[in-house]
């Protein structure tokens, strides 16, 4: 019986695992792409790793707990390296459906090369003796 | 006092987590996780210069249980939305004003807001005052940023800052 219900949960896991990896092809721009492996495979590895600590806790030696470490890092993990990924393709302003609907995205995408420019010029100037703060450009932008 | 134990919430969890690593109960492994939990915030006091306080540990117990709730609940919207018909989806940006202050607070708020459905925080404004989400379909953004607010946003500025 328990065997049963162990198969169900790796069965799950193995399905949710698949739909996220799947939302990579079916999904049109990066960000969208994103929300894949972000969501659907932390239910998926989160029902695989249930399954192996009840069946290595009821039919090893010890009870097994370790799984829930995976767990706990990969919640930590996944959303971190998304956000690194995201955030390197706004800064490339990589082409987003988002765009077509919103306008804000095309306000962040002006603000973010422009952001980058006045850091550029900021060293420049630097470099060429003059002691501006980068402080003091941070503050007339915003 | 603070010198030699600069952060003490993190002893028992770097404890625990050293217990889970090894699978094991044993006293030896328990002493050696006390000891690790005791050198390793002593070693890297520079990279967590102010110190972690939990005010409220119960509204921290459930906002555990909700995100873990909107985890489970993301996982099926994702789910469904990847096998409907990705053509009609409509994914936007928004911005997120952002009431907390506390690195710890913001990073738990980013996290959270990647892991629960159709939203992906995306970008940290400099001043940080602003933090850029990504939704995967939603078409009405302003009820999206009420609700993180109200939901995740309040419960955290009530666990680590003082309101």
């Amino acid at each position: 019986m328990l065997e049963y219900f162990l198969s169900l949960l790796i069965l799950i896991g193995a399905a949710f695992t698949f739909i996220g990896s799947l939302g990579l092809v079916r999904l049109k721009d990066l960000y969208t792409r994103l929300h894949g492996p972000t969501k659907a495979t932390t239910l998926g590895v989160g029902s695989l790793l249930i399954a192996s600590a009840c069946y290595f806790s009821i039919y090893g030696e010890n009870i097994s707990l370790h799984e829930l470490l995976i767990t706990l890092f990969l919640f930590i993990t996944a959303p971190v390296s998304a956000h690194l990924i995201a955030k390197a393709a706004l800064h490339l302003n990589l082409p987003s459906l988002a765009k077509l609907q919103e306008t804000e995205m095309n306000d962040e995408a002006e603000i973010d090369p422009a952001g980058a420019i006045e850091k550029n010029q900021d060293t420049d100037t630097r470099n060429a003796g003059q002691k501006t703060k980068p402080t003091d450009s941070l503050s007339d932008r915003t | 006092m603070t010198r030699l134990l600069p952060h003490p919430l993190l002893t028992p969890i770097l404890a625990v987590i050293w217990l889970l690593l090894n699978n094991s109960i044993n006293p030896g492994q328990i002493v050696l996780g006390l000891i690790f939990g005791w050198i390793i915030p002593v070693l890297t006091i520079q990279f967590w210069p102010e110190a972690v306080s939990i005010r409220k540990p119960f509204v921290l117990i459930r906002y555990t249980a909700i995100l873990l709730f909107d985890i489970i609940m993301a996982n099926f919207t994702v789910a469904r939305l990847i096998l409907g018909n990705p053509d009609k989806l409509q994914p936007v940006f928004i911005q997120l004003p952002l009431d907390l202050t506390s690195d710890l607070a913001i990073s738990l708020l980013a996290n959270s807001i990647t892991l629960t459905p159709g939203t992906l925080s995306a970008q940290l404004s400099e001043d940080r005052r602003y933090l850029l989400v990504h939704a995967l379909n939603e078409t009405n953004p302003e009820t999206l940023a009420a609700t993180i607010k109200q939901r995740y946003e309040r419960p955290l500025k009530e666990i680590f800052e003082s309101c």
